[in-house]
C-alpha cells in the first residue's frame, strides 16, 4: 500500500495517495448491519465473539442500515424476507458491500429444488461482493471472506466503484 | 385416566352421529373421526368434561389426503379433484395424563372446519398455518390470514399434493 514507505525526517508526517488512504480507512472499519437469518447467523455471531473477534478487523455490528457499510447475508433467504433485505440494502449509504454467507444465500442450498418459499441465491435481488461457501461456513471461512472483501476494497478507485 | 375406547364411548353418548369412528390401528394415540362442523362443541366437551379434561392441544395439523381423482396436466403435473383435506388435533390432559387424537375431514373443494380458537388458544396460529399451507378455512377464527407465506402470496397452498410453484414472485425468479 505504501503508506509508511515515504517517511519524513521528523517522523510525524506520512504521505500517501488519497485513494490509498480512503481505501485503507474504509477496509479497516467495515461496520456490518446487525442482521442474521438462520444457522449461519450462529457462526457469524461466533465470529463476532471473543474467540474469533471480528472487531480486530474493524467489524462491529450497527443496528441501523444507515450507519452500516456491509451486510452479511447469513442464512436462508425466504421470498418474504428477500423483499425486506432489498429495502434494508437500499437504506444503506454508498459505498456498501455484501457478503453472501453459506450455501442458502449463495444458491438456495438444500432448498434448491423443493424450497417453494426460498430465494435461490441472494444475488437475484442485490449485488454480492464475496460468496462464502459452506453449510454453515466455519468462522475461519467467514474471516477469509472478509479478507477477500478487504482486498477488493484495497484496489478500489475513487473514480469508479469496482467492488 | 381413560383409555381410547372409554373416551370414544363418552363422545358417542354425548354427540352420537357426529362422531364417526375410532381407529385403533395406529402406532401411537388412537384416532377418533368427527364431523368438521361440530368440532367446536366437541372440543369444548373434551376440554370441560370432568372425566376427560383435555386441557392441552399439543398440536393441530393439516393433512392433504390426496384421495380424489388425479388427472395429469399436459405439462406432467398432477391435479387432484374431489377427496378430502383433514385436520388432526393431538390432545393431552395434563391433569388425567391421557392422550387422544381427533381427526376431521372436509371436502377438498370447500374445506371448511369450525375453529377451536376459543377452546384452546394454541389453535390460533396452528389454524392459521393449516390455512396457509392447505387452504383449510376455519370458521369463526378471529384472524385467518397467512402466517408463514407472504400476505400477498397468490400461487395457492404449498403443502397440497398438487401444488405448483409460480415462476415469479414480485419480480424474483422462484425456480432454481
Amino acid at each position: 500500500m505504501g503508506l509508511l514507505d515515504k517517511e519524513f525526517s521528523d517522523g510525524n508526517i506520512v504521505i500517501a495517495r488519497a485513494e490509498d488512504l480512503m481505501n485503507w480507512a474504509r477496509l479497516s472499519s467495515i461496520w456490518q448491519l446487525g442482521f442474521g437469518l438462520a444457522c449461519c447467523a450462529i457462526e457469524m455471531m461466533a465470529t463476532s465473539a471473543s474467540h474469533y473477534d471480528f472487531d480486530r478487523f474493524g467489524v462491529i455490528p450497527r443496528n441501523t442500515p444507515r450507519q452500516a457499510d456491509a451486510i452479511i447475508i447469513s442464512g436462508t433467504v425466504t421470498l418474504k424476507m428477500a423483499t425486506r433485505i432489498k429495502r434494508l440494502y437500499e437504506q444503506m449509504p454508498d459505498p456498501k458491500y455484501i457478503i453472501s454467507m453459506g450455501s442458502c444465500a449463495n444458491c438456495g442450498g438444500p432448498y434448491w429444488e423443493h424450497g417453494y418459499h426460498v430465494l435461490k441465491g441472494i444475488d437475484r435481488v442485490i449485488p454480492v461482493d464475496v460468496y462464502v461457501p459452506g453449510c454453515p461456513p466455519r468462522p475461519e471461512a467467514l474471516l477469509e471472506g472478509l479478507l477477500k472483501l478487504q482486498d477488493k476494497i484495497r484496489n478500489e478507485s475513487i473514480r469508479k466503484k469496482i467492488a | 385416566m381413560k383409555n381410547p375406547e372409554e373416551i370414544y364411548e363418552l363422545l358417542k353418548k354425548e354427540f352420537n352421529e357426529t362422531i364417526f369412528g375410532l381407529d385403533k390401528d395406529t402406532p401411537v394415540e388412537n384416532i377418533i373421526s368427527v364431523d368438521p362442523m361440530n368440532i367446536h362443541k366437541i372440543g369444548a366437551f373434551l376440554k370441560d368434561n370432568e372425566e376427560l379434561k383435555f386441557d392441552s392441544l399439543m398440536v393441530l395439523s393439516g393433512v392433504d389426503d390426496a384421495n380424489g381423482t388425479k388427472v395429469k396436466d399436459e405439462d406432467g403435473t398432477e391435479v387432484i379433484t374431489g377427496g378430502t383435506l383433514s385436520v388432526y388435533y393431538h390432545l393431552h390432559s395434563t391433569v388425567l395424563k391421557h392422550k387422544i387424537t381427533i381427526k376431521t375431514s372436509a371436502p377438498r373443494e370447500n374445506p371448511e372446519v369450525e375453529s377451536v380458537y376459543d377452546v384452546w388458544r394454541t389453535s390460533d396460529w396452528h389454524e392459521r398455518e393449516a390455512f396457509d399451507m392447505f387452504g383449510i378455512i376455519f370458521k369463526n377464527h378471529p384472524d385467518l390470514t397467512r402466517i408463514l407465506m407472504p400476505y400477498d402470496w397468490d400461487a395457492g397452498y404449498p403443502l397440497r399434493k398438487d401444488y405448483k410453484n409460480p415462476e415469479f414472485y414480485q419480480g424474483m425468479k422462484v425456480p432454481y
